[in-house]
């Protein structure tokens, strides 16, 4: 069999998987947010945390709580990375300097695990597991949280309520993440992953001598890693290191938990709609899309094109035997289309073109299908636009889902997707326009630029994969990595719950035959295209000068 | 005002409560339950995939190691041993500055681009060794037999596997240096073999360590 024919059946199996799990898991979690009964876990927690899970929201309140957790979140990871020194089971390692640990500590909050360090030479078992793995689950939670309090304001009306955020994020955690990561955990050991809380210690080689080896919770890190589309590695080489990612059956598994909480949330959006279809029409948008690239991105890596390519006889720089060129592909994209940013294969090393569709594909906005929660709520604003485009061309008042897109919610959507272009464009200037920030490029020329474009790329749509050449422990690229982390989650949080809170006090607008059917393949392919072409106009200068101008070269 | 700044203080402290006890939940029971059921029923692949030989351990079967002969004086990287199978090239950086060399406590890529000057050198370098190593009397290695996978590093820095084709190479040269029949290690590299999982998952591959464990065995039997 051709390494292609593998690949392409690797991708079919994968599609097949996650189409099993759809249906079950998408109704599962419209019940999870629906229900008005609490487990006797969920009232311990919430005693514990002295909030009435029954209290309806508005969106301000709903905000509140989203940022007052996050800000606990932060203070929390930072102080236990500056402390590292002196807690217990910290392996020896020193404190993080306050750059670091503040970059780190924003970036985990914000679900996007661009990491500065690398984890086997930093980071003990208390902050691993206390801290960053945490963050992982609850960032996640938080994401699938203010999606769904969109998903309420387009199904409520005549009301400014949006549910309880305290309930939300308990419920994802302690009901669906909490499960779904423990099973996966225990099908990574039994495939060869690590799981256990020994310190650094030797194991003799074949040569004689021995290996430094780092014992770990590595296993329950990696399933909520990839389930919550977090993607902060465990070691340095994240999934391509073979603690982490052992066998090609595990990392087919990854891919899968990867992608299947974005995507059967576009069934629990159908349900709570009331319209299945409509669940439908967005998952069609997102599989279009992430189907396209990675049949672009497969193209690219089996012809590897690029003068070492060329001479090594295939693009196996930075990917690993067990995996090869297809799988590894696969990988590439579904990491960076779903804000996940774990990484089996090195981007950097990819071919000109392909490490361009890797970026192109963050540059989406992590919408095909995106991070957990995210993911939807991206695309649901896509969705106001392009049916806002249509209602242009035809003169009448755009509606969605039986609201009405007026001014006040155009407004909001457009300065969501102004966000992260205006972090990613900015930072990326700043760097290279400043003396010193460019001295961190591993590489030099167009490939040097697409690093520092990737790294805010990766930032700024909580992604956290890089071109890994860049060195970004600095005091500059720590904290402007930080602040695009944390404005590229929260600012953008705003402007949804907002808008949630404005779909939520409308009332409804009867469909009538002029009605834009938004749950036709037609309007899937007015949403394709205006996603394609938003971001084109956005990006293309900026891809110019860094991939294309290495592709093309 | 100071009603507001009231306010948010509570709300700031409901959210360290939030936090705090969602962390005893999955940072501290979580891991706890999913360690005590992993060393419970996968004991050995929850400690590393630890292979002995003779009763003593030699490495991971999921980690890759080198096969050199001691540092000579005034060598900066040592020569291969040319008696054992060789895995891939771990050129990769766990940083900027340090080179990993399957020194498991720092992993990584080189991250060099496809179009890098650095990069080329060492694909060339890489492929001139390949084919000086492996060419032995009666068996000349060309340049269009050597896989990539012999040339590039891997993104771990620690793979520990390399491709059929790349193990099938080494195979006259490994032979005679071991004074074996080409036949007899021909079929050791076969045996293992491994394919893709169930026919289409990953890529075919060979682990170094297991193969090299195995070739000690034939030599000592022989």
């Amino acid at each position: 069999m051709s390494p292609v024919l593998a690949g392409v059946l690797q991708l079919l199996a994968l599609m097949g998987a996650l189409a099993l799990a759809y249906v079950p898991l998408g109704t599962y979690m419209a019940r999870v947010y629906s229900s008005d009964k609490h487990l006797r876990v969920e009232r311990w927690i919430y005693k514990g945390i002295g909030a009435n899970p029954d209290t309806e929201m508005r969106w301000t309140a709903y905000l509140r709580g989203v940022l007052a957790f996050s800000a606990a979140g932060v203070l929390f990871l930072y102080l236990l990375q500056r402390m590292q020194g002196g807690l217990p089971g910290s392996l020896g390692f020193s404190s993080i300097e306050p750059a670091q640990a503040f970059d780190t500590a924003a970036s985990f909050v914000t679900n996007t695990n661009w990491q500065s360090y690398a984890g086997e030479q930093a980071m003990g078992h208390a902050v691993q597991t206390a801290g960053l793995a945490v963050q992982n689950f609850v960032s996640a939670a938080v994401g699938i949280a203010v999606a769904v309090a969109l998903v309420r304001g387009f199904a409520r009306s005549r009301t400014g309520e949006l549910g309880n955020f305290w309930a939300d994020l308990v419920r994802g955690t302690v009901r669906v993440l909490v499960p779904i990561a423990a099973v996966a955990a225990v099908v990574l050991v039994a495939c060869g992953a690590l799981q256990n809380f020994s310190g650094i210690h030797e194991v003799g080689q074949f040569m004689g001598g021995s290996q430094q080896w780092n014992g770990g919770a590595v296993a329950s890190q990696e399933a909520i890693k990839e389930l919550g589309t977090n993607g902060g590695g465990y070691f340095n080489a994240n999934s391509a290191h073979p603690f982490e990612n052992p066998t090609p059956f595990t990392n087919l598994f990854e891919f899968f938990l990867i992608l299947v909480i974005p995507l059967a949330l576009t069934r629990a959006f159908g349900v709570m709609v009331g319209s299945v279809k409509q669940g439908y029409a967005i998952l069609a948008t997102m599989v279009t899309i992430w189907v396209g690239f990675v049949a672009l991105l497969m193209w690219t890596e089996f012809a590897h094109h690029g003068p070492a390519l060329q001479a090594a006889g295939g693009a196996m720089e930075g990917k690993e035997t067990r995996f090869g060129v297809g799988a590894s592909a696969l990988f590439g994209v579904s990491t960076t289309l779903t804000s996940t940013g774990a990484v089996d294969s090195f981007h950097s090393s990819f071919t000109g073109l392909g490490g361009g569709i890797t970026m192109l594909g963050m540059m989406l906005g992590e919408i095909a299908p995106g991070g957990v929660g995210s993911g939807l709520y991206g695309m649901l604003i896509m969705a106001i636009i392009a049916v806002f485009i249509a209602g242009l061309m035809v003169g009448r008042t755009p509606e969605y889902l039986g609201k009405k897109i007026g001014s006040r919610e155009i407004k909001l959507a457009a300065c969501y997707i102004l966000v992260t272009p205006a972090l990613v464009l900015i930072f990326t200037a700043a760097s290279m326009a400043l003396p010193t920030p460019p001295h961190s490029m591993l590489n030099s020329g167009a490939h040097g630029f697409s690093e520092v474009l990737y790294a805010f790329t990766s930032a700024s749509n909580n992604n956290g994969s890089a071109f890994a050449g860049l060195n970004a422990n600095t005091d500059w690229y720590n904290t402007t990595t930080g602040l695009a982390m944390l404005l590229g989650r929260f600012v953008p949080m705003v402007f949804v719950l907002a808008l949630a809170g404005s779909l939520a006090g409308q009332r409804p607008v009867p469909a009538t035959a002029g009605t834009l059917r938004t749950e036709k393949p037609l309007f899937t392919g007015l949403l394709v295209g205006a996603i394609l072409i938003i971001t084109g106009l956005t990006y293309f200068p900026a891809l110019a000068l860094g991939p294309l101008a290495e592709g093309l070269a | 005002m100071n009603h507001s700044v009231m306010n948010t203080v509570r709300l700031f402290g409901a959210g360290l409560r939030a936090l705090l006890v969602l962390t005893l939940v999955t940072g501290v029971l979580y891991p706890l339950l999913v360690t005590g059921v992993a060393q419970g029923l996968f004991h050995d692949k929850a400690n590393g995939s630890e292979i002995a030989a003779h009763g003593k351990v030699v490495g991971s079967s999921l980690i890759g190691q080198s096969y050199d002969l001691p540092l000579k004086k005034g060598q900066q990287t040592p020569d291969p041993d040319l008696r054992w199978f060789q895995g891939r090239p771990a050129n990769g950086l766990g940083d900027n500055s340090l080179n990993t060399r399957y020194d498991l406590l720092l992993s990584g890529a080189t991250n060099l681009s496809a179009d890098s000057k650095d990069l080329l050198q060492q694909v060339k370098d890489a492929k001139a060794a390949v084919i000086r190593n492996n060419s032995v009397p009666g068996y000349t290695v060309k340049p269009s037999q050597v896989p990539a996978d012999a040339v590039t590093s891997s993104g771990s820095g620690l793979d520990p596997h390399i491709s059929p084709r790349y193990a099938e190479i080494q195979v006259h040269r490994v032979a005679e240096r071991n004074g074996l029949s080409v036949a007899q290690v021909e079929k050791l590299v076969k045996d293992k073999t491994e394919g893709r999982t169930a026919g289409f998952i990953g890529e075919p591959r060979v682990n170094v360590l297991e193969l090299n464990v195995a070739l000690k065995e034939l030599g000592t039997q022989h």
